[in-house]
């Protein structure tokens, strides 16, 4: 039960819009901005916005999970319990790696239906199990994002920005060769960048072992974001809790 | 002269508190850049420089309507929480004069990103800030700011009735960027989607800013905005009516 109350987002009048009819109009948006500026087809646009869509979960969520605690006002009865830190933020962003996944999927279903995307049926497993790798490299990052939520009281300061950045420098709606050098640099290191390039690859019939390589990065990346998430969790506890502050909304 | 001073003094204090808040600074400055260093790399990987300075602008006017979405759209819901909807609403002056003052700040506040992409434009990319007619570009920012403040009003109105009113405004960023044309022209969408858009006043508002800004006629595109925003302010009246009274019937006004 207290479970669930920590996903009270997922009712359906908040659900719908935010999660599921919002990241799809994206998906759409994209592609026909594609269109029009005569870069790449749709299966480009679809596949990027698809992946990166699951950040609304990833992201947000997550961000929500952590911060939110300080809303309700039970940041500090949590911290003060002697629960393992690992297992309480990882378990608590598990649920968002399934999410995301929801929400990608829903994305991908969305350009099929209404875009020019058709992926070849036996490559939808492959393709699934790419998507799900980067969504859990992206909730990693949305710990990260959510540790820093610890520090800084409003947590949308940090989780929308880096949302946005997303579609800058992940190869999510410009191909990464376009990008200025230190473009390219940064988005190597972000989240979603090599699942982005994988799934492309897989959904024009690629298998999962061309991309293992690409995959491989994408799951480090999210571990690296995971232990600095986790560090920077312990860090802003301890200093949360000499300077008094867990409290403060 | 009341009630221009209520409209003024609202709109005044409404412009001052959003400016200073985080979410908002981040939607109508630091969002719209993103989407305008986007749409300049995209426009570029795609060989369309000759429309560098289309890209700055679009994006500004993105960012307008997202200003006027989470400020008009949580215009209510911001009320609620700070718990002073229900004295606004009992208080003499009709909570229009309250309300339309508040979502024509927060279409103001799109002020910001327009600034922003287009200075931005320039300094970065070195976009040429040439506008063609100068003085209609001012009349039309200033006709479309106006007539989104007024959409702003009709949704804050629909909004009353709902507690979950911000996720229907995560939801609808995209789709009236869509709809209306700002980046994407409505020629490119699909034939049912045009009567949709021509009834919105952004399409016409965004026409006049172009037009005036790279060529073409902006005054029937002013025009149509006029007049769409007149019809939304009959519209978000009735709506206020309506709706703040099955509020007030189900005792749903303070709900958060």
């Amino acid at each position: 039960m207290s479970y669930r109350a920590l996903f009270n987002w997922q009712s359906p009048r908040f659900y719908l819009p935010t999660m599921l009819a919002g990241p799809s109009f994206q998906v759409i948006f994209f592609a026909y901005l594609g269109r029009y500026s005569h870069v790449r087809n749709d299966a480009f646009f679809v596949v990027g916005n698809a992946v990166q869509v699951s950040a609304m979960s990833g992201v947000f969520g997550v961000a929500i999970t952590v911060g939110g605690e300080r809303w309700t006002q039970t940041l500090a009865p949590l911290l003060a319990t002697p629960a393992n830190r690992m297992a309480l933020f990882l378990g608590r962003a598990l649920p968002h790696i399934l999410n995301g996944f929801v929400v990608s999927a829903f994305g991908f279903a969305m350009g099929r239906l209404l875009l020019d995307f058709r992926p070849q049926l036996a490559s939808l497993p492959t393709l699934a199990l790419v998507v799900l790798f980067s969504t859990t490299s992206c909730t990693a990052f949305g710990l990260l994002v959510g540790a820093l939520g610890l520090r800084w009281r409003d947590v949308f300061t940090i989780a929308n920005p880096a949302y946005f950045l997303m579609l800058l420098f992940c190869g999510v709606n410009i191909p990464l060769s376009a990008l200025p050098k230190w473009m390219q640099v940064v988005g190597s290191g972000m989240p979603l960048t090599h699942g982005i390039t994988a799934a492309r690859k897989v959904a024009d019939g690629a298998s999962l072992a061309s991309v293992r390589g690409l995959v491989g990065k994408e799951l480090l990346i999210g571990a690296c974001y995971a232990a600095v998430a986790y560090v920077l969790l312990r860090v802003f506890e301890a200093e949360g809790r000499r300077r008094g502050t867990l409290e403060l909304v | 002269m009341g009630v221009a001073r209520l409209i003024a003094v609202t709109w005044w204090f409404q412009l001052k508190q959003m400016t200073k808040a985080g979410l908002f600074v981040f939607t109508s400055i630091i969002e719209p850049l993103i989407f305008a260093t986007l749409a300049y790399y995209l426009f570029k990987a795609g060989h369309r420089p000759g429309t560098l300075l289309y890209a700055a602008l679009s994006a500004g006017l993105m960012g307008i309507w997202t200003s006027t979405l989470f400020g008009a759209g949580g215009a209510i819901n911001f009320q609620r929480w700070q718990g002073v909807l229900e004295p606004l609403i009992a208080s003499p002056p009709p909570y229009i004069l309250v309300l339309f003052p508040q979502t024509l700040a927060a279409a103001s506040i799109g002020l910001y990103s327009l600034a922003s992409t287009l200075i931005w434009g320039r300094l970065v990319f070195g976009i040429p800030l040439h506008f063609v007619h100068p003085a209609a570009f001012v009349v039309s920012v200033a006709v479309t700011i106006v007539a989104l403040g007024v959409l702003g009003l009709v949704m804050g109105s629909s909004f009353i009735l709902y507690r979950e009113a911000n996720a229907l405004a995560n939801m609808l960023e995209f789709p009236v960027w869509i709809v209306t044309g700002v980046i994407v022209p409505v020629s490119l969408l699909p034939g049912w989607v045009h009567p949709l858009s021509w009834i919105l006043a952004p399409t016409w508002g965004y026409r006049a800013i172009h037009a005036a800004a790279l060529g073409g006629d902006p005054w029937p595109g002013i025009g149509m905005a006029a007049a769409l925003a007149a019809i939304y302010f009959a519209v978000g009246q009735l709506f206020l009516i309506i709706f703040e009274r099955r509020a007030r019937e189900r005792a749903t006004l303070s709900l958060v």
